[in-house]
């Protein structure tokens, strides 16, 4: 019970600082993801971001930031095995899933759908 | 606008951009932020359900759960932008929907469907990372980079 309300508390924590950014600091919408896609980069190069994942499950892997950190992570995980080229053929280890459905089920949607206003 | 581009308008264009910017709506900072803060907790708390549900249901670990609850996050994003709903939530909610991946699959699907009356090829295919282009792109980069790095450090024996 108590994973739920850390996932609560840090995942909308995580999009208010969205929210400032586009807000505040006046970012487009693509800036502001990317801005925090390479933060959870850096934070997951800097092993801050898996703790961030035990301690608030959902509330750290939901939000976009954790795309970075799953690239991050793939790539570290494979260069240790292979060396150099395994930063190349790992990078996309971890975030396949979340890719490759995404794609799939966006090609789906469109096949079967008609936009909506 | 920066002061580089000011310089180059004429004082009546100057005189309109200081007008432009006072009537300019404030933004409901705080506002926003708390509908930011519901939203994007209530969507990572329904992830957590469904981690819950794939840790206890099915043999997935802590770290392993993650890709089904992802996975399944999109499903369900795709469906909702199908269907109009997203959008209508994401107009109230900001960036409570756009941080989470659920937005990342949201961009993916409105591309897609948005320019399906181009063609399946040039049209879906085409234009379906337009939105979503970005974020890959930069993530792919900087974990390259951040992979470089940690080599580097571990080959002169840092890490």
């Amino acid at each position: 019970m108590q994973q739920f309300i850390f996932a609560f508390l840090i995942g909308g924590a995580i999009c208010v600082i969205g929210q400032l950014l586009m807000d505040v600091f006046k970012f487009t919408p693509a800036h502001m993801t990317v801005t925090l896609v390479v933060s959870g980069a850096i934070l997951g190069g800097l092993g801050l971001y898996e703790p961030l994942i035990k301690f608030a499950g959902a509330g750290a892997s939901v939000p976009i930031s954790s795309f970075g950190n799953s690239l991050v992570k793939g790539a570290l995980t494979e260069a240790e095995r292979t060396g150099l080229v395994g930063v190349l053929t790992g990078i996309f280890e971890v975030t396949s899933a979340g890719i490759s459905s995404a794609i799939i089920f966006a090609f789906l949607a469109s096949l079967i759908f008609k936009p909506k206003g | 606008m920066s002061d580089k581009s000011k310089k180059k308008l004429t004082p009546t264009q100057q005189e309109y951009q200081a007008f432009a910017k006072r009537r300019e709506p404030k933004r409901p900072v705080f506002k926003n932020s708390l509908k930011a803060f519901l939203v994007g907790g209530i969507i990572c708390t329904i992830g957590q359900g469904f981690q819950w549900f794939y840790m206890t249901f099915f043999d997935f670990t802590e770290t392993t759960a993650g890709n089904p609850t992802v996975a399944t996050m999109i499903i369900l994003s795709v469906i909702l932008t199908s269907l109009g709903v997203y959008d209508h939530i994401a107009q109230w909610a900001g960036g409570g929907t756009i941080v989470p991946v659920t937005g990342f699959a949201n961009t993916l699907a409105s591309a897609a469907l948005d320019h399906r009356s181009e063609g399946f090829v040039l049209g879906v295919g085409g234009n379906m990372f337009k939105i979503a282009g970005p974020v890959i792109t930069y993530g792919v980069f900087s974990a390259f980079i951040i992979g470089l790095i940690a080599v580097a450090l571990k080959a002169l024996g840092g890490m």
